[in-house]
């Protein structure tokens, strides 16, 4: 069993494309769609690693990223965001608030394939 | 080099233009060539008869020759200069203008231009990135093309996928192909939609933003009482109206100043975690002098952004330092639901609420906010009141239902908003 990556992303086909490739590198990956329930999910699990979109339905990634960095469990989850957005302030909010590493959509399958060894296996 | 001295270097060039020597003018004129030369360099100062003698002899008229560069043809050549870094002969400046004015001039107009254009981009950027409607439109775009992309580069790996797995990624990429055809027309129609003229930046109030928010909304100056309100407002080059309502700001920036040393109150702020009730209390002010006080703490020294606004009893905004993921229309017709406004029907109440504006990414907003009356003593009328209102996008603690608010109702999409005054302009973007 491979350690859990958990997707927080509202996007059926980027879900599904983004599993396909973890799961297929050897992650066990779980996948939540809401933003409102998904500190439940974390503390349920908790995963590994944590990919975490910015526009979700109920609650914003920023503000789970938040509460995840103010919680004992969750405060050391490495957390990669991902955005539509580029701008400076969303990733200048993205470090501020304790992501690991930001990533803007469209990315490559690679780049977050990369990303996720390197936070898994140091 | 003094603006008057460069008459001489258009002597010369005039001289030189119609090939006369030195020495034959000085002669036409009655003055030695030696004496002509220092002339010639700016080393003799020149006027009078003998001025208008080199001007007819040179078939010119004596204003071509006199006189000097207009200082503030001169102070928006500095300006422009500034522009280009260190590019630009800033020390020649004078010369320039003395000796080609017509270009001197377009370049001022030039570089005036570029501001109010630059002013425009900034008011039009602000709209593009406070417009729910765009906001949802591009996002689905960037969500679609993201799925197709990924999904693509799995089918076209070297990697054997089986047969289930290929048909399934080939539905998906078929149906967000579908969508983002029809995101994409929704989106071109929105933008091809007419929309409200950008905000005028040449409007007194746009110029007084523009000056604050050149400096950060922080006046050093004022804060070491090294500049009064009129320094400033002498240093922002604003005049009229403008002029006015920066000194109004200025003299309340003074005295909040002065109430709250900015060393002290900077510690304080960040000891008790940027809680204005704790600071008044601890600073023993009153809660409005401490919600105008915090947004004035200096940038880039660690502090979490955090917005201001005031406005009259009528809801007019009289101030506005908007930061990223709060803005409101300076020109009226701002979303009613913001506690700015609730504070008006309960003076002296201090009001603590979390907010959040339309779209799927919009953070909460902690907003504290109070009206208070203005010591203006009529029997008869109406209290002059104030309300202020602080907004901290990075202090929220998402513990209860945040005020749905919005920025104006002509671009809120919330349907059912009961403040809503009119409706949206624009319905495309909707159906994203």
């Amino acid at each position: 069993m491979g350690k859990r990556v958990l997707l927080i992303e509202d996007e059926p086909n980027i879900i599904e494309a983004i599993g396909f490739i973890l799961s297929r590198d050897g992650w066990t990956v779980h996948t939540h769609q809401d933003g409102q329930t998904a500190m439940a999910k974390v503390l349920a699990l908790p995963p590994d690693m944590i990919i975490l979109d910015v526009m979700l339905p109920g609650r914003s990634g920023f503000e789970i990223l938040r509460e995840l960095r103010s919680t004992d469990v969750t405060k050391d989850i490495p957390v990669m965001m991902l955005t539509a957005r580029g701008q400076d302030k969303d990733r200048a909010l993205a470090l501020r608030l304790g992501a690991n590493h930001f990533m803007t959509k469209p990315f490559s399958n690679s780049d977050v394939r990369d990303y996720v060894r390197a936070m898994m296996d140091p | 080099m003094t603006i008057e001295r460069m008459t001489g270097t258009r002597i010369r060039e005039n001289r030189m233009d119609i090939g006369l020597r030195q020495a034959s003018l000085a002669s036409a004129v009655g003055i030695s060539p030696s004496y002509l030369n220092l002339i010639e360099h700016n080393r003799r100062r020149i006027g009078g008869k003998l001025l208008s003698d080199l001007a007819r002899a040179l078939g010119v008229d004596p204003s071509n020759l006199a006189g000097g560069a207009d200082r503030d043809l001169l102070d928006q050549l500095h300006s422009a200069a500034t522009l280009a870094g260190d590019m630009a002969e800033i020390g020649r400046a004078e010369e320039l203008a003395a000796r080609f004015p017509g270009w001197a001039a377009l370049i001022a107009l030039q570089a005036r231009r570029l501001a109010v254009l630059d002013e425009r981009i900034g008011a039009l950027t602000d709209r593009m990135a406070h417009d729910p409607f765009l906001a949802t439109a591009l996002h689905d775009v960037i969500s679609a093309v993201t799925a197709i992309r990924s999904t693509a580069a799995i089918l076209v790996s070297q990697e054997q996928i089986d047969a289930d797995w290929q048909r399934r990624f080939h539905e998906n990429i078929h149906t967000d192909s579908l969508r983002l055809g029809k995101s994409s027309e929704a989106l071109v129609a929105y933008l091809d939609a007419p929309a409200d003229a950008a905000p005028s930046p040449d409007t007194p109030m746009g110029q007084v933003d523009a000056f604050l928010a050149q400096n950060g909304y922080h006046l050093p100056m004022i804060e070491a009482e090294t500049a009064t309100s009129d320094d400033v407002v002498a240093l922002s080059g604003l005049t009229g109206v403008a002029a006015a309502l920066l000194a109004g700001i200025c003299r309340q920036y003074t005295a909040d100043a002065r109430a709250l040393p900015m060393a002290a109150f900077a510690q304080a702020a960040q000891a008790c975690h940027y809680d204005p009730a704790q600071l008044a209390r601890q600073c023993d002010v009153d809660f409005a002098t401490v919600l105008r006080r915090l947004p004035c703490l200096p940038p880039g020294a660690g502090h979490p952004p955090m917005g201001l606004a005031v406005c009259d009893a009528a809801g007019a905004l009289l101030y506005l330092k908007p930061v990223p993921g709060f803005a409101m229309p300076a020109t009226g017709g701002a979303c009613p639901l913001w506690p700015l406004f609730a504070a008006l029907s309960r003076p002296s109440q201090p009001l603590r609420a979390e907010a959040v504006l339309p779209g799927p990414a919009a953070p909460r907003l902690l907003c504290y906010a109070i009206a208070v009356p203005l010591a203006v003593h009529h029997f008869d009328l109406p209290p002059v009141l104030r309300s202020t209102m602080l907004v901290m996008p990075d202090m929220a603690q998402g513990s209860a239902a945040p005020v749905p608010v919005g920025i104006a109702c002509r671009i809120c999409p919330r349907a059912d908003c009961p403040s809503r005054r009119e409706p949206a302009i624009i319905g495309t973007a909707t159906a994203l």
